[in-house]
């Protein structure tokens, strides 16, 4: 009974996205005040009937409920409750259902947080979102519909995936989803934009905190991934250039090129044209992301045995989407105003630096991952093409975008002068050049990467610092700075700390594989591991041999760390779970091989210098986009336009019957 | 009207993309062409399943169309396509070699008894060499071999019914022309 | 279980003075120089049987027996290139991680320099020409007020 009534929800949330989308669209083209207003009630409605087919998936989930197809194959009884709301969307159904959720979740709150927006463009942003929605039910209904029976019943489920079967997987999904979806505003608002025909500086202000807040879930999200591949996969990689993760990464370069052409369109009014192209490629970037991943066309084992129909509908659905966009920006793109003027050196240029090389980097991902694809479609070999290739192609093009980051903020708008730039930086750089050169001789030894990676971190960081005592020193102190001030320097640094964590995992990362008896030692890293030997324990759902490896420093025992291999009952796939010590400047990984002769292991054991610095730049860049969005200008504005829109309802009040778009003819091309 | 082409450069370009995903969609982004197909087979040297004090040569199969099936007995797949074989074999048409690849012998013995023994000869590779030398990377693996000893077709995988009749007996029959 | 425990308690009782009585675990490899040109060079190599994962990571009979061989033959004295090609031979280039770089995979090689100098030429370009289009058209004072007021500032 439960999987129909989500089912049901499930029909009734897409006409509700039908209304959604067609009423509001066509009431801001003909400006009908009634239908406009249709827009937020209809998003809501949407939200809360996905939420709850959401809510019967769980259920199932949670009850066992064997006779729902898509649970008796990604569940079973055996697994623990969190696991098994987890595995809600360790499925492709699922999936879907939580990027549907995602969805109508970001339309709910724009819906929400929208007040002080005029309602026409709220009516053709929120008309916008639900047209991807109806894209997405109508392929969960008609491809995967996640509450198809079984009948009969199954007596168990054939369980998670074991790899699955980790918290990493409760939340990295989710986050992940946040972000991807999360562009889908920063989408809907650049095409209610060109709709209007009003692309100006009033649209980026207002897209801008969306941008970054999805911007923000994408980054955690990418990061929780790596972090999960990290501890999980057992060998200890954290970045494996596989199509999926690029599937990822592709959006975040896009977002992190738009929120930064955002910034300039929002204060100096210009590139309005490529901020909204970039909106629209951000997003098109997540959809090809899910196509790529959903379709199979890159990772499955076996592609055309599988039904290609949900690749086609997704393909297709990218095609009119996209396309559709494309097109309308062709046709309005050239009537749109350029906005300001300014000198080819200052933070325009600088910016516009910026995006051009995140653009090309996303270009270069791309021509990667869809390659062998290119190849083999135009039947011309097959190739793989892997980290090898992506990190000799990669990573020149971040080394100048890096030097970026510690200029541009002190360029300054307009027109810059080099003689000024060079004489305030110049010191920053020689700061930054020592350390970089110095520091590695610390860890041992010298490689020029390494030292070339840290010029860039501590060019960054330094440069950071002296920003930020400057902008103490002009203003009334701490308190003059503003909050999207600290947001941009946290995310720099973010990248800086990144930075370091990359180079040095890539220089200094020590690993030793050895055949361990009981009582037999070894050295890492400055630690010596003592093995003690194995016990057989059994998990929740599965057996585990658990080693025991005594960690000593300086002949003191610190510590002792249990790697373990799995056995899970249900699919008895062997799992490797390694045992990790998280430190601030180090990790120790340890795991377990396969037992060798005599009852001796062969025991794999990594240190692993400043791994979690690449994490927690990533925390830091979230955190700095977080900073950003509560900045106080947009809460001012919302104040403002809230007065306004009191001071026109008393006029309109008085006799002056509604002219319910007034409030949309915003600052005209503010060239300011 | 150039102003207007700048703009739609990005449509286009999306355009291709989705072109190429679409014929994505209908390739099989594991099966992987050997470079193998028109060279010599590689010849080998090994011991004969059935007789281990015999040895198994490859050039002994010179001058003749021929079929070459790398099989195990821990293989699944292998167990559906054995039957055709089988059958295959019966027909008289063409030589059948097995290779016996990474296996037990006993088991691999066994495994005859029980479903059937279609090969003129059984090369038992216990150390994979000789699969390794074929490019071999998964069971099973069926190759046609021309007179002169040259690798004419590579099959991925258990062959179905049909696969069997109009890829490789259809060639077995040209080349034997 | 219990019992296991305490055996090693017992053990761990037994070796309190560890550095002194340990014996110095023994590495896996024969010749660790070695076995770090193979996992190297299993790095650049793909597992066919695996989901994109390279020769060095898999675990998988395949992987181990390509490892093997790549070991025997760089102790016979063959180098990186000559153990690629035997490799390359047998599984095609598809076994690369690292695609060779020919007519065909020149796009793939070149394209991110070509993208970058495209992108650099148009982005200087369409400054240069923006330097003669824009003119600068002051806002007069109302049109800036209700611009201020719209965005908020001040």
């Amino acid at each position: 009974m439960i999987p129909e009534i989500g089912h049901y929800a499930l029909i009734l949330a897409l006409s509700m996205a039908i209304i959604q989308s067609v009423l509001p669209l066509i009431g801001a083209q003909q400006a009908k005040a009634s239908w406009i207003a249709v827009a937020r009630p209809a998003a809501q409605g949407q939200f809360a009937f996905v939420l709850v087919a959401f809510g019967c998936l769980t259920y199932a989930f949670i009850t066992n409920d064997f006779s729902v197809q898509y649970a008796a194959s990604h569940s079973n009884s055996q697994l623990p409750i969190e696991y098994r709301i987890a595995a809600v969307w360790g499925g492709h159904e699922g999936s879907l259902l939580l990027w549907a959720l995602m969805l109508a979740g970001w339309t709910f709150a724009v819906s929400i947080l929208s007040k002080n927006l005029p309602d026409e463009m709220v009516a053709r942003v929120i008309g916008v979102l639900g047209l991807v929605s109806v894209g997405f039910l109508l392929f969960l209904l008609l491809t995967s519909n996640p509450f198809d029976r079984l009948i009969p019943a199954a007596l168990d489920g054939r369980d998670l995936n074991p790899l699955l079967q980790d918290p990493g997987l409760i939340i990295h999904p989710p986050m992940l989803y946040m972000g991807y979806v999360g562009f889908s505003v920063a989408f809907a608002f650049a095409i209610a934009a060109l709709l209007s025909g009003r692309l100006d500086a009033a649209w980026a202000r207002w897209s801008r905190p969306w941008t970054t807040a999805a911007w923000c879930f994408l980054t955690i999200g990418i990061a929780l991934g790596s972090w999960w591949a990290y501890y999980e996969l057992g060998w200890g990689g954290w970045w494996f250039w596989d199509p999926v993760e690029n599937a990822s990464f592709m959006p975040w370069l896009i977002g992190t090129a738009l929120i930064h052409s955002l910034a300039v369109t929002e204060k100096r009014g210009s590139f309005k044209n490529w901020t909204v192209l970039l909106a629209i490629i951000a997003f098109s970037m997540s959809l090809l992301g899910t196509f790529l991943v959903r379709s199979g066309v890159l990772t499955s084992v076996h592609a055309f045995a599988t039904d290609p129909a949900r690749g086609v509908y997704i393909l297709g659905f990218l095609a009119v989407t996209i396309g559709g966009s494309l097109f309308l920006y062709a046709v309005r793109a050239p009537s749109v105003s350029k906005g300001g003027e300014f000198s080819m050196l200052s933070r325009e240029t600088l910016l516009l630096s910026n995006n051009v090389l995140l653009v090309v980097a996303c270009g270069t991902v791309l021509l990667g991952t869809l390659y062998p694809l290119l190849l083999d479609a135009l039947d011309m070999g097959k190739i793989s093409v892997g980290p090898p290739y992506f990190n000799s192609v990669f990573v020149p093009l971040m080394m100048p975008l890096l030097f970026l980051i510690g200029l541009a903020p002190f360029v300054r708008w307009k027109k810059a002068n080099l003689g000024e730039l060079a004489r305030l930086l110049r010191w920053a750089f020689c700061v930054a050049l020592v350390v970089a050169l110095l520091l590695p001789f610390t860890m041992g030894e010298w490689h020029w990467m390494v030292s070339l990676s840290l010029l860039m971190a501590m060019w960054i960081i330094v440069t950071a610092m002296l920003g930020f005592i400057r902008r103490v020193k002009r203003g009334n102190g701490l308190k003059g700075i503003s909050m999207s001030y600290y947001g941009m320097q946290i995310g720099h640094l973010g990248m800086a700390v990144f930075v370091i964590g990359v180079a040095m995992i890539g220089g200094y990362q020590t690993e030793k594989d050895v055949r361990m008896e009981i009582g037999d030692v070894t050295s890492v890293g400055g630690y010596t591991f003592r093995f003690d030997g194995v016990v057989d324990q059994a998990g929740p759902n599965y057996q585990a041999t658990r080693g025991y490896i005594q960690v000593m420093k300086d002949g003191e025992n610190v510590m002792l760390m249990h790697p373990e291999k799995r056995i899970y009952n249900v699919q008895t796939m062997p799992m490797t779970e390694a045992a990790i010590d998280s430190g601030f400047t180090r990790d120790l990984y340890v795991s377990l091989g396969e037992p060798v002769s005599g009852g001796a292991w062969s025991v794999r054991i990594y240190h692993k210098p400043f791994v979690n610095w690449i994490w927690g730049g990533c925390a830091l860049m979230a955190l700095g986009g977080l900073f950003a969005i509560c900045d106080r200008r947009y809460r001012i504005a919302s104040r403002q336009r809230k007065e306004a829109e009191k001071r026109k309802m008393a006029t309109a009040n008085k006799g002056s019957s509604g002219d319910a778009t007034g409030t949309a003819a915003v600052a005209r091309e503010a060239k300011v | 009207m150039v102003r207007y082409l700048k703009y739609l450069t990005p449509l286009v370009v999306f355009l291709v993309v989705v072109w190429f995903l679409g014929r994505g969609l209908y390739l099989n982004p594991r099966e992987v062409p050997s470079p193998l197909v028109d060279k010599p087979a590689p010849v080998f040297s090994v011991a004969d399943l059935h007789r281990p004090e015999r040895q198994f040569s490859s050039e002994k199969m010179m001058g003749q169309v021929w079929i070459l099936n790398v099989w195990a007995s821990w293989c699944r797949a292998c167990r559906d396509e054995h039957p055709l074989f089988v059958e295959l074999g019966r027909k008289n048409i063409v030589p059948i070699v097995g290779l016996n690849y990474k296996d037990q012998r006993g088991d691999a013995l066994e495994w005859l008894r029980a479903l059937g023994d279609p090969y003129v000869a059984s090369a038992y590779d216990v150390d994979g060499r000789v699969g390794m030398d074929f490019g071999v990377y998964g069971v099973p693996e069926t190759y046609v071999i021309d007179k002169q000893g040259i690798i004419r077709y590579k099959h991925i995988g258990p062959v179905t019914a049909k696969s069997l009749e109009t890829k490789v007996v259809a060639l077995v029959k040209e080349l034997q022309q | 279980m219990k019992r296991a425990l305490a055996c090693l308690m017992l053990l761990s009782a037994m070796v309190t003075s560890p550095l002194l009585t340990a014996k110095e675990a023994a590495l896996m490899a024969e010749d660790p120089v070695l076995e770090k040109r193979v996992m190297a060079l299993a790095h650049e190599l793909r597992c066919l049987v695996c989901q994109n994962q390279s020769l060095g990571d898999s675990h998988s009979d395949f992987a181990i027996d390509l490892r093997t061989e790549m070991r025997e033959q760089m102790k016979q004295g063959k180098n990186d290139d000559q153990v690629v090609d035997f490799m390359v031979e047998r599984y095609g280039d598809f076994i690369r991680f690292r695609p060779p770089v020919k007519s065909t995979t020149f796009l793939l090689w070149f394209g991110p320099f070509i993208l970058l100098v495209i992108g650099a030429a148009v982005l200087f370009i369409s400054l240069k020409k923006r330097k003669r289009s824009v003119k600068t058209t002051p806002l007069n004072d109302e049109e800036r007020k209700r611009a201020e007021a719209l965005l908020g500032d001040k």
